[in-house]
């Protein structure tokens, strides 16, 4: 009994040091996004606010805690109020089974890959319930557009999923970094290149960000799912976007780019000299990169139309995928070095 | 056929997206524009037409003469006049001078049409009013506005006279 208490506490305490850094980092995210598409747009962002307005993010959540949450009149008020919960809590359960270095995660499961997949389409379900409840019809419309946009995209992701599968032959995610060791070049981006990229576009249209935030469609359907929100309910889905953009840039750094693998590894001199980097540092680092793209793609690119997001999907995505794991299949099968060797 | 080859490979390689990518990378890096508006403002040219103003001639006599001018030249009929001649010295000077800033369009006709250089322009961009009323820019406010800016005013009046 007293055993199992402690360990309960253990976990406890792992969560609370997994997901307040977490949340910080979303804070942060915020403010760096405003950032950089201030600068991408010759301004200079937010600086008022303490030094480099680096306390903006905590004026922000003072703002929003303090204003007053509207329900709608005609609304769900069950469906309502549960379902920023929803959208959120999926995007925060996923980090029960990253690794963050080797050995420390929270959850070491076999199916990992399986979970995240899963938890990761569950997310739609809060912004569904979100257009649902809310009953308006820019929230409907915004819910719908979001949901056929992932229930497309998951597949193309899925077979993206499988293709990392294959070349690592397990689904526990750190067997799968482990197995990308030797350096830049056994990285799993180089032979799975065309997954790589199939599951990067496949993340930003999961995410809902631009260039595919239909979901959102400022111009014609306001704000999409979540215009009837306000005060704390609008931040909780504020920050699951946000918490759903850290978690695909982080397992895109695990599956393709060697999670905490360092760059240098098997380079003599070099390698030695950045062994004493912490492994977290590294999975930092590429989590940064892809977040940094997430941003730069969305002060560049314009919103896709719909049916051209459908087409991309279904006729172009699908297929790429299918050729590669074909290709991939025959490349494990004669041992292609050096990866399958 | 060759540009519908040359089509193909620009949307393979995504060439136009990268193309796109590399001048907000570029913009990134730029110089920022911002200006840190309460410590900085924009500079504004001798002739920059803001709020309204009465001058005075140096020894405090008042300019406007009431010729009415400025009233019929108005395309927005914002300035309303009455004139009577002044009790100690039998002046003609103006009882009523009053413009509506609601009305006003801020072209700039009643200082070209007024042959004293009573009624100016200034260069002051930042007012605002909170109550209804407080738009009527009466005889004593214009004449304050202009007191408090008179040295700027005149100095844009003499960078001007040149071109005028
Ligand atoms: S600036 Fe133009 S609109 Fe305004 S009072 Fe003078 S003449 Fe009338
Ligand atoms: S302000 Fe100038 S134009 Fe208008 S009435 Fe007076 S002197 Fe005449």
């Amino acid at each position: 009994m007293m055993n199992e208490l402690i360990t309960l506490i253990i976990i406890l305490l792992k969560i609370v040091l997994i997901a307040i850094p977490l949340i910080l980092f979303i804070a942060y995210l915020t403010y760096f996004e405003r950032k950089i598409i201030g600068y991408m747009q010759s301004r200079i962002g937010p600086n008022r606010v303490g030094i480099y307005g680096l306390a903006q993010p905590f004026a922000d959540i003072l703002k929003l805690i303090s204003k007053e949450i509207i329900i709608p009149s005609t609304s769900n008020r069950y469906l309502f109020i549960i379902a920023p919960l929803l959208a959120l809590a999926p995007s925060l359960v996923a980090w029960s089974v990253i690794p963050f270095s080797q050995g420390k995660v929270l959850a070491n499961i076999n199916a990992g890959l399986l979970f995240i997949f899963a938890i990761s389409s569950l997310s739609v379900y809060g912004i569904l319930i979100a257009g649902w409840a809310s009953n308006s019809k820019y929230a409907l419309l915004g819910a719908m557009r979001s949901a056929a946009q992932t229930i497309s995209y998951e597949i193309a992701m899925g077979f993206a999923f499988v293709g990392v599968l294959m070349a690592s032959g397990s689904m526990n995610l750190q067997d799968i970094v482990l197995k990308q060791q030797g350096g830049v070049f056994h990285w799993f981006f180089l032979p799975l290149f065309p997954l790589f990229f199939v599951y990067w576009i496949c993340a930003v249209a999961e995410t809902n960000r631009a260039p595919f935030d239909v979901a959102e469609g400022e111009s014609e359907i306001v704000a999409g799912f979540h215009v009837e929100y306000s005060g704390m309910g609008f931040a909780l889905f504020f920050l699951a976007e946000y918490a759903n953009m850290i978690l695909v840039s982080t397992i895109i750094a695990l599956f393709f780019l060697g999670g905490w693998l360092s760059p240098f590894e098997n380079i003599p001199y070099i390698g030695v000299l950045f062994s004493w980097v912490p492994g977290f540092f590294w999975l930092f680092a590429k989590t940064s990169i892809f977040l940094f793209l997430l941003i730069w793609m969305r002060a560049t690119f314009p919103r896709y139309r719909y049916d051209q997001i459908m087409r991309l999907g279904w006729k172009i995505l699908i297929p790429i995928t299918i050729v590669w794991i074909i290709v991939l299949g025959l490349a494990v099968q004669l041992k292609l070095p050096p990866w399958f060797s | 056929m060759l540009s519908k080859l040359k089509f193909l490979f620009k949307t393979i390689l995504l060439t136009e997206l990268f193309q796109g990518l590399r001048l907000t990378g570029k913009y990134f890096f730029s110089a920022k524009t911002t200006l840190q508006f309460p410590e900085e403002t924009t500079p504004t040219s001798p002739r920059f037409r803001g709020l309204l103003a009465l001058r005075r001639y140096p020894n405090g006599e008042e300019r406007c003469i009431a010729c009415k001018l400025c009233e019929a030249v108005c395309p927005a009929l914002a300035i309303t006049i009455e004139a009577k001649p002044r009790e100690s010295d039998g002046a003609r000077r103006t009882t009523l001078y009053e413009i509506d800033l609601f009305k006003c369009i801020y072209c700039g006709f009643c200082e070209e049409s007024c042959p004293v250089d009573s009624i100016v322009l200034t260069r002051e961009k930042h007012y605002h009013f909170t109550e209804r009323g407080q738009q009527i820019m009466t005889k004593e406010k214009l004449l304050a506005i202009g007191d408090k800016y008179e040295s700027e005013i005149a100095a844009d009046k003499t960078e001007d006279a040149p071109y005028r």
